[in-house]
């Protein structure tokens, strides 16, 4: 037999590993392999503090501090022509460092070059809002805080925009249960008949193939048959099967006669 | 004799047809359904090939009406997020009565593969469903075969809708 092993808190840590699995990583550069980036690199860290630098399948991934984005997204788009932010987002790293990664993809049309700016920023915090640089930092900002709960500052128009206004909870973060916790999944029900309505409805069914054994009314029991929606709580009486019977005829027997010839 | 003219031996020497209240009404509500132009997902571009020249729902006298208010089926295609919850409802009720809910697909019967905290888990949560039609997504066919089963089930029905079951059922 396996060797038992605690699975709780699988999150934090796979209770099986591959033996032959193999961890993939990508090939990290040193920045100065490319002079393209190593000039915007030495134009970023004139003016700002950069914690790490590196190439990293073509793109340079640079680490900031989280009060520095403004500042270094400004540099990057006048001096260096980032013209484009083509994403931003987070990633979730709470349970393993207990902080968010907030990063900026940004595109350099002239040079056709990419870089990632990436910055740790603890729960809690919020970022600066670089909207005035880049309008399609809008909805990606708004985005962020709808998934993760990280505010932007001084953004135009601070307000969920995936999820419902009065929604609770950022569904994006690891600790939020992919069906939903209690408020989601009362929602609806809530929201358009009240919540006196709760008991009528009934729990959502998370499983549509579920059977259940005392369902009279879409389910039956072979070889216990019962009317339709009788209450079968206390048990059902069984009804024997009754197979179609099976005639056997032996024809060695006088029943049958041996033909001497051909006819 | 020709054809155009009554023919008086046949009917009692009068020319009258007889049925019940019942019937003639029924005739006219399952000969005439109005869904709504309602699409929310996948489901909807089988609905719209249904409506188009192909599968021609129009013969059965069933036209998509761009109102609620001139509607009376609602066919919910597609997966109904939470948040769009609240508004389909609203169109179910300003429907106006007799009114009958087709849910379509998969994902409005049970929630289907989005077993998620966004979408309604059926859509009979929120609106009282007639005619489930399963699958992901229906053929046109499908739907045209659900329709003619809500038809039968409109001409079984009562003329006065307070008879039947489905309208205590409901919540408000």
């Amino acid at each position: 037999m396996r060797k038992y092993v605690p699975k709780d808190n699988v999150q934090k840590k796979a209770y099986y590993t591959d033996r032959f699995h193999v961890v993939p990583s990508t090939p990290r550069e040193d920045v100065s392999t490319d002079e393209i980036f190593s000039k915007h690199l030495e134009i970023l860290s004139a003016k700002v503090e950069v914690k790490s630098a590196r190439i990293e399948l073509g793109s340079m991934v640079v680490e900031i501090n989280h009060e520095d984005n403004y500042k270094a997204l400004e540099i990057l788009r006048d001096e260096c022509s980032y013209a484009m932010l083509t994403e931003m987002s987070a990633v979730d790293y709470l349970a393993k460092d207990g902080n968010f990664e907030v990063f900026y993809q940004l595109l350099n049309l002239k040079e056709v070059k990419r870089t990632r700016v990436v910055m740790r920023i603890e729960q809690g915090l919020a970022v600066e809002s670089v909207v005035p640089l880049y309008k399609s930092a809008n909805f990606a900002e708004r985005e962020m805080f709808d998934m993760f709960g990280i505010v932007a500052n001084n953004h135009p128009f601070m307000k969920r925009i995936l999820m419902p206004d009065d929604w609770e909870g950022h569904p994006l973060l690891k600790t939020y249960p992919l069906e939903g916790d209690e408020f989601a999944s009362w929602y609806e029900v809530d929201k358009i008949f009240g919540k006196e309505a709760r008991e009528a409805i009934g729990p959502e069914n998370r499983d549509p193939a579920r059977i259940d054994r005392y369902d009279t009314k879409r389910f039956s029991r072979v070889g216990y048959e019962v009317p339709f929606g009788a209450d079968i709580s206390n048990g059902e009486t069984e009804t024997p099967i009754e197979y179609s019977k099976t005639f056997l005829v032996d024809y060695t027997k006088d029943s049958g006669q041996q033909l001497e010839d051909r006819k | 004799m020709a054809q155009h003219k009554v023919n008086y031996a046949s009917s009692g020497g009068l020319p009258v047809a007889l049925t019940t209240v019942d019937h003639l009404i029924n005739w006219g509500r399952s000969n005439s359904l109005w869904p709504l132009t309602y699409g929310l997902a996948c489901c909807a571009i089988e609905m719209m090939a249904s409506g188009a020249s192909r599968y021609d729902f129009d013969r059965f006298g069933t036209i998509f009406r761009a109102s609620p208010r001139q509607a009376d089926v609602m066919i919910l295609a597609g997966t109904l997020s939470k948040k769009h919850a609240e508004f389909a409802r609203r169109l179910y009720d300003q429907m106006t009565e007799p009114k009958w809910v087709i849910s379509m697909g998969s994902c409005a019967n049970t929630g289907g593969m989005f077993n998620t905290y966004a979408t309604v888990q059926g859509v009979d949560r929120i609106v009282p469903v007639d005619i489930y039609l399963p699958g992901c997504a229906p053929r046109p066919e499908t739907l045209q075969y659900a329709l003619m089963m809500l038809q039968k089930k409109i001409r079984r029905e009562s003329a006065n809708m307070k008879n039947n079951t489905k309208q205590n059922l409901r919540l408000i």
